[in-house]
């Protein structure tokens, strides 16, 4: 770290030389705030030597007006009003230190998204920039010359989730050479894409894709494989956070295991009794199972809600006796481990809606139907039913209906639109008619194929006979009005297209439930200090620019954490990701606001009131000289120090008491 | 331009991780709103000194607005409810001073709530406007005047 | 407990059957009704379809007054009554141009109304007020053996399903447990029971109604029950032109009050069985064991 340079003393201060320039932003600004009469109004304030107006300051020329004018008229600080400092502020410092100035003698003003975006009367908003142009004026001659602070990236990175965004995330990491642990919750990497038979466009078997990646993951060296396992604190920051990983007893010592089964057929219970997660329910295990054959790492585990010895401890513990290699450990422990890291990329992935929730379909009352994850597993070859499409009493559905946008497009449950699920159904229908020879009829209320070769698959669909009627499904029911309704489930739905209610039997009903954020993701949210949308997605740093940093430095997004996606968008993002993180990693530094706060020894008198309100302890007190002092490296500048500070002594660079009052005085400051 | 017809004044303190982007989102997303507040970013709403209200009070402002993270979202872990305790004791100091603790409104908008940013702001001008006019620089100027005159005080006043 | 009670013009015309076995049950429950004073017309179906800003005045004078009553609730046990007063709380929220034209109306008789009376339903109160268990502590004659369909009608549950699903409505269903009986899984629940269409367009009305029965017959029921007077009202009044048409289908409908009255061992003519034009008998079934 470099050693803070930002203490010395401040220069007496001439007059300053201010240079001010409005952005018109095309018409963004300039259709609401009268750019030019800014301008005017600048240049008449007291230290402005010029003020322009043009049309993108951000843009090449516009950045290279300023670094002119520093030169040609020896400006010293430099306002900009334009768009918000989150997104442009950068960009002009950057200008000022190409210009041979401080970065830091930049000040910027918010005049489009907190003014020509928000407001429509041209008066008032031109009024409202007059006056925040004012203050930054007035602030920005206090100014003062400052470094940005150097902190070190630890070349270790976590990546969170281990479904295909977590895998691929960790494998570039891991072939780029960096140390990565990849946590999962469940007891197997794989994720939801492990659950999928085929994947559209192309029709290739998930499995077939993802379980070399998964064995990979495996292998690696760099890669530290932690399933099971939850993260339950994350303290630090960019570059040195700690990490604190609970990993749950899988009562298994994962070393031993080689994952023969042979436990799993000498278990007390004959059948499997238990609903399987990995088959959504439609098949059973026993208490210690694999999770499923391609499991990664293939290690069994053991249910302690189920399992006779764990519940009772009275089990003739035959799974103890049929391990020949003593892998079973029914005293095992949670275990909680403290790692250290630079980065972390969260792929914690999507939760599926609960369709119980929209009872008109039927869900959980009527046998036969089903969710779109549940037929993904009858047509799988090593599902429940072997791939053959069956229906839950065995009999062969004849003719299927999918339901779209259950949970998705609906201000009742979600107004979003999942992206996967028009695609998927569409996939299940092909599959679903090739394995059973069944008639599918698809309802919609459109069909979105956006993508590569999307397109042509409904094509496909449409040209092999899949049956697609447009309208919203109002409900499903087992009243048969007809003798041919009998025995079959009826779909009431108005076809929008044909303008008339249809009532239709089928056999068989698929829901393709829509995505929604993981249940918890409002907790790890907190945990990891970043934000979240109003409906629970992880918030990305900015839609388009920044669509897989977050709002904490060091912390990436990846996958369906942050919003439905595709696998390979998924894929991609995770890709994204991990150049995020290797990008910082690689530099091995990364540089911060030099916003810390500092103590004026000579007016400290030791009260300690600051102490306790440093959540970073960044503060201590030098019991020798009865004063307070600050560890620069340790500060995040907030500033809660020195807004307590009743001797005035403590001060923040860049929000300087000093500066904010001049702010304070220019927005109230009446022309 | 104090002749002109009256428009409350407002300044607002955001912190720039939650309510400044709050605002920002507001922008992006359109949502239009009253003119009359103008922000002041600062890195966290803990490092809003009383003082800073009391500032812009005495300048000329009608109302002041803090905006931060909701309780539990500090990006400095803690900061707003140093924020919270401290507006706390400023209520009884404005009680004091006979300002209406209402002029000073503290909400904590997170990142994503553009919208209840757009409500917060309309409601405090709204809640301002009923108020009418702080004018406390007028006030001051007139105190001074009647100081400087040094016209006996009014019997009973001290007594 | 006392709640007020708006009855509205079924319960005194058509449904009077419905309002005396409430009343009695309530009453065997511990909780007594309270009348508004002065109530009017609710401004229900067909005032509602020609003019609805004068329906909606309608219904906000009642409001009105209650509000002046003091009340912050008002049981209004009509569907058509519950659905049309809380279609004026919705109204008023939503639409200011509606709001003010009530609150001028209601000026000129001195009234006006600030939206804080909360409309209530019978079986809110049952479930989520009084409590099954309650409930269950008054049964002295558990209705076994008597397969119940629930029927719910419409009106309740849509477009304001204020304290029970929309689609797949449960309250009765639990309440009918409670009492013994056997509910029957049947998925018109909620349809339509021809309305007032019986009388405008009686081939559509009547068939709707038809269909109702017909499915509880199909499913096994031996009564239908139900919430809404002109539900009983289509149901038990048409029954023998429906049975004309389409031949017998033995089943009555009664109000689900009823039930819980004979539940609670009150007497049949206490609870208004007397004036169903379909006679409701229990099953005579063999399985029934009467000691």
């Amino acid at each position: 770290m470099t050693p803070p340079q930002n203490h010395a003393p401040k220069a007496h201060r001439a007059e300053p030389r201010i240079g001010f320039y409005v952005c018109h932003c095309g018409s963004n600004i300039a259709d609401t705030v009268d750019c030019a009469e800014i301008a005017r109004y600048a240049a008449s304030l007291p230290g402005v030597i010029l003020a322009r107006d043009y049309k993108y300051m951000c843009s090449d020329p516009g950045q290279e007006l300023i670094q002119q004018d520093i030169r040609e008229y020896q400006l010293d600080r430099i306002v900009v009003a334009s768009c918000s400092p989150l997104l442009h502020e950068h960009t002009f410092r950057a200008a000022l230190a190409r210009a041979g100035l401080n970065p830091f003698y930049l000040q910027m003003v918010n005049i489009r998204e907190h003014v020509s975006w928000v407001h429509k009367n041209r008066e008032a908003a031109t009024a409202k920039a007059r006056d925040l142009a004012r203050a930054a004026i007035q602030r920005v001659r206090h100014h003062q010359a400052l470094q940005p602070i150097r902190v070190p990236i630890r070349a270790e990175a976590l990546v969170l989730g281990g479904g295909i965004a977590g895998i691929h995330a960790a494998l570039l990491l891991a072939e780029a050479g960096k140390r990565v642990i990849l946590v999962e919750r469940q007891p197997s990497i794989g994720g939801h894409m492990a659950q999928l038979d085929k994947t559209f466009p192309t029709l290739d078997c998930a499995a077939c894709i993802l379980t070399p990646k998964m064995s990979a993951v495996r292998a690696h060296p760099n890669i530290t494989l932690w399933t099971y396992s939850e993260v339950i604190k994350v303290e630090g920051y960019v570059g040195n956070f700690t990490v604190t990983v609970r990993r749950k007893p899988r009562y298994i010592n994962e070393a031993l295991c080689v994952g023969c089964k042979q436990c799993v057929d000498a278990c007390v219970f004959k059948d499997g009794k238990f609903p399987d997660e990995f088959n959504a329910g439609l098949s059973h295990r026993k208490p210690i199972y694999l999770p499923f054959p391609q499991a990664t790492p293939q290690v069994v585990v053991i249910d302690p809600d189920r399992c006779l010895n764990l519940k009772t401890g009275k089990c003739k513990k035959t799974c103890v006796e049929a391990c020949d290699r003593n892998a079973i450990v029914f005293d095992q422990q949670p275990e909680v481990h403290e790692v250290k890291v630079g980065t972390i990329i969260v792929a914690t992935g999507y939760d599926l809606f609960d369709p119980t929730r929209l009872p008109q379909y039927g869900y959980g009352r009527y046998p036969n139907v089903f969710t779109t994850l549940e037929a993904e597993r009858l047509v799988n070859s090593s599902g429940p039913t072997a791939g053959k499409v069956r229906l839950r009493d065995g009999r062969v559905p004849r003719s299927v209906g999918i339901i779209l946008c259950v949970g998705s497009r609906d201000h009742r449950t979600h107004p979003w639109c999942s992206r996967t699920c028009c695609m998927h159904s569409m996939k299940l229908a092909l599959l679903i008619r090739e394995h059973a020879g069944a008639e599918v009829t698809i309802f919609h209320m459109d069909i979105r194929s956006a993508g590569k070769g999307y397109e042509e698959f409904y094509d496909r669909c449409l040209r092999e006979g899949i049956q697609f009627i447009r309208g919203r499904v109002a409900e499903v029911t087992d009243w048969a009005m007809t003798a041919k309704e009998e025995g079959h489930l009826v779909v009431r739905v108005e076809d929008t297209l044909a303008g008339f209610v249809r009532r239709i039997p089928l056999d068989m009903i698929v829901l393709a439930v829509g995505m929604e954020p993981q249940r918890d993701a409002r907790e790890l949210r907190r945990i990891l200090n970043i934000s979240c949308s109003n409906e629970g997605w992880f918030l990305e740093r900015h839609p388009k620019l920044g669509p897989v940093i977050t709002f904490t430095d060091g912390i990436f997004l990846a996958g369906c954490c942050q919003g439905p996606k595709d696998i390979p968008d998924t894929v991609a993002q995770a890709g994204a990701a991990a150049a995020e993180a290797l990008a910082l990693m690689d530099r091995g530094y990364i540089e911060q606001e030099p916003n810390t706060a500092y103590i004026d020894p000579d007016h400290c008198c030791g009260c300690k009131s600051c102490l306790p309100l440093c959540p970073y302890s960044a503060i201590q007190l030098d019991e020798t000289q009865g004063r307070a002092f600050i560890n620069e490296a340790l500060c995040k500048g907030c500033g809660a120090c020195v807004a307590a500070c009743p001797s005035g002594s403590i001060q923040q660079h860049l929000f300087e008491d000093e500066q904010v009052f001049a702010e304070i005085d220019g927005v109230l400051s009446y022309a | 331009m104090p002749d002109a017809v009256w428009e409350p004044r407002i300044v607002a303190f955001f912190c720039n991780w939650c309510t400044y982007t709050a605002a920002d989102l507001a922008g992006v997303s359109r949502l239009q709103y009253a003119p009359n507040v103008r922000v002041i970013r600062l890195m966290c709403s803990g490092r809003v000194d009383p003082q800073f209200i009391l500032e812009a009070l005495a300048k000329g402002a009608d109302g002041v607005l803090i905006g931060g993270c909701h309780f539990g979202d500090c990006h400095y872990v803690e900061g707003n409810y140093k924020t919270f305790r401290r507006m706390r004791m400023l209520n009884r100091l404005l009680l004091a001073l006979g300002i209406e603790p209402e002029r000073v409104r503290l909400e904590w908008i997170a990142a994503s709530e553009g919208d209840k940013l757009r409500h917060v702001v309309n409601e405090m001008v709204d809640r301002i406007r009923a108020l009418g006019p702080l004018n406390l620089p007028e006030r001051f100027q007139s105190w001074n005047r009647e100081l400087s005159h040094q016209t006996p005080p009014c019997e009973g006043v001290l007594g | 407990m006392k709640y007020p009670y708006f009855p509205g013009c079924s319960l005194r015309g058509l449904g009077r059957a419905y309002e005396e076995s409430l009343l009695a049950v309530l009453h065997h429950l511990g909780v007594e009704l309270q009348e508004l004073e002065d109530w009017n017309c609710c401004g229900a179906t067909a005032y509602m379809s020609v003019d609805e800003t004068q329906a909606a005045v309608l219904a906000s004078r009642n409001l009105a007054r209650a509000e002046r009553a003091g009340f912050s609730e008002l049981l209004a046990p009509c569907s058509a009554c519950y659905l049309v007063l809380n279609k004026l709380q919705h109204s008023i929220e939503q639409f200011p141009d509606i709001q003010q034209t009530v609150q001028r109306a209601l000026a000129q008789a001195n009234l006006n109304y600030r939206g804080s009376v909360r409309v209530r339903h019978p079986l809110d109160i049952l479930l989520h007020e009084i409590g099954l268990d309650a409930i269950r502590e008054r049964v002295v004659q558990p209705l076994r053996g008597l397969k119940v369909a629930p029927y719910y009608g419409c009106q309740i549950v849509r477009p304001y399903a204020t304290f029970d699903d929309a689609h797949q409505p449960t309250t009765m269903d639990q309440l009918l447990a409670t009492l013994g009986a056997e509910v029957v899984v049947w998925p018109l629940k909620t349809k339509c029971c021809g309305g007032t269409l019986t009388g405008t367009v009686p081939e559509a009305g009547l068939r709707l109604s038809y269909i109702l029965l017909k499915e509880a017959q199909r499913r096994g029921a031996h009564v239908l029950a139900t919430v809404c007077p002109l539900c009983h009202f289509n149901l038990d009044a048409y029954h023998a032109e429906i049975e004309h048409r389409w031949g017998p289908i033995p089943i009555p409908t009664v109000y689900f009050s009823q039930l819980m009255g004979l539940a609670f061992g009150l007497a049949p003519r206490q609870l208004g069985l007397h004036r169903n034009l379909v006679p409701f008998r229990f099953p005579s079934e063999p399985t029934v064991a009467c000691p």
